[in-house]
C-alpha cells in the first residue's frame, strides 16, 4: 500500500459509517412507524378514509 | 397502469414493497463489483498513485449530493404547482440524504486534497459552493422541523429549494467559471475522458451503485414518512374523539 494508505482508509472509513448509519436510520424509524400504527389500529383507531360513515342520510 | 398513478401515496407504499427487495440485492450487487474493481482491477495513477482510490467515492458523493438537490426541486414544483402530498414527502425524506452525501464529499474531497494539494481545505469556488449546499441541506432540514404544520412547512421548504438551486449549476460550472485548485470536468468534456478506461469503469460501477443505494434509502425514507403522517393523523383523529 502506498505512503497515504491512512487516507485511502479514512475516506472508505468514513463513506461506510455514514452509508450504515443512513440504513439504520431508515430500517429502525420504518420499524418504529410501523409499530406506533400496529398500536393505534390495535385501540382500534383508524384513519378518517379507512372509517364508515356514522352521520348523513339514511333514507328516512 | 400510468406512472402518474404512482404519485398515490397508498400506491406507492405497495410499488415500494415490491420494488425494494430487488433495488437492494442489485445495489449489494454493484457494490461488491464496484469495490473490487475500485480496489484490484484499476491502476493506481501515475502522478496520485494509490490514492486517486479515494476519486471512487468522493466522484459519486458530489454527484448525489447534486442529485439529492434535483429530486428536492423537483419534488418542490410538485408541491407548489399541483399541492401533491407524494411530493412533500420525497422532499422531506431527501433532504437529510442529500446532506449525508455533501458531507462525505467533502471528507472525502478533503482526505484526497491533504495528500496531493497539501491542505485539508482552500477557500475555492467548488469547495466553497459545495460547503453553502450542505448548509442550505441543514437549514431546509431544520425548517422542516421547525414548523408544526406539515403542509405550510412543505411550501415554505419549496420556495427556499427553489431558490437554492441556483447553487446547483454553479458547484457544477465553478471549475470552468473560476480558477479553482479543483480539478476541471475530466469525465463529461468536450474531446472525451481523460481518465483511463480501468478507472472509468470502476467510477461509472462506483457510481451506479451509490446511486441505486440512494434510490433505495429515498423509497424507504419516504415510506417511513407516510407511515409517520398516518399516524400522526390517527393520533390527532383519537385526541380529538376522546377530547
Amino acid at each position: 500500500m502506498s505512503a497515504h494508505a491512512g487516507f485511502i482508509v479514512a475516506a472508505y472509513g468514513v463513506t461506510a459509517v455514514v452509508l450504515v448509519a443512513l440504513v439504520l436510520w431508515v430500517v429502525i424509524d420504518g420499524r418504529a412507524q410501523r409499530r406506533r400504527l400496529a398500536d393505534l389500529e390495535a385501540r382500534g383507531i383508524t384513519r378518517r378514509s379507512a372509517q364508515k360513515p356514522t352521520t348523513g342520510k339514511t333514507g328516512a | 397502469m400510468p406512472l402518474i398513478d404512482y404519485a398515490n401515496p397508498t400506491r406507492f407504499l405497495a410499488f415500494s414493497a415490491r420494488v425494494l427487495p430487488w433495488l437492494a440485492a442489485a445495489t449489494a450487487v454493484l457494490l461488491v463489483a464496484g469495490l473490487w474493481l475500485s480496489f484490484f482491477a484499476s491502476p493506481a495513477d501515475y502522478q496520485q498513485g494509490e490514492t486517486v482510490r479515494i476519486m471512487y467515492i468522493h466522484v459519486p458523493s458530489a454527484w448525489l449530493s447534486m442529485f439529492g438537490y434535483g429530486v428536492m426541486a423537483v419534488a418542490a414544483l410538485g408541491t407548489l404547482v399541483w399541492r401533491h402530498p407524494l411530493a412533500d414527502v420525497t422532499a422531506k425524506a431527501a433532504a437529510p440524504l442529500g446532506a449525508a452525501f455533501t458531507f462525505l464529499a467533502l471528507v472525502t474531497g478533503s482526505l484526497w486534497g491533504k495528500p496531493m494539494w497539501g491542505t485539508w481545505w482552500v477557500w475555492d469556488a467548488r469547495l466553497t459552493s459545495e460547503l453553502v449546499l450542505l448548509i442550505m441541506y441543514l437549514g431546509l432540514i431544520a425548517l422542516w422541523q421547525a414548523v408544526d404544520d406539515f403542509g405550510r412547512a412543505a411550501r415554505v421548504v419549496a420556495v427556499l429549494t427553489l431558490v437554492g438551486s441556483i447553487n446547483i449549476p454553479i458547484i457544477k460550472f465553478s471549475v470552468d467559471w473560476w480558477n479553482t485548485l479543483h480539478q476541471g470536468e475530466s469525465i463529461f468534456r468536450a474531446g472525451g475522458p481523460t481518465i483511463d478506461a480501468g478507472m472509468l469503469k470502476a467510477l461509472f460501477t462506483m457510481t451506479a451503485a451509490m446511486t441505486l443505494l440512494y434510490v433505495v434509502l429515498l423509497f424507504s425514507a419516504m415510506g417511513n414518512e407516510i407511515m409517520r403522517r398516518r399516524a400522526d393523523q390517527m393520533e390527532a383523529l383519537a385526541a380529538g374523539e376522546g377530547g
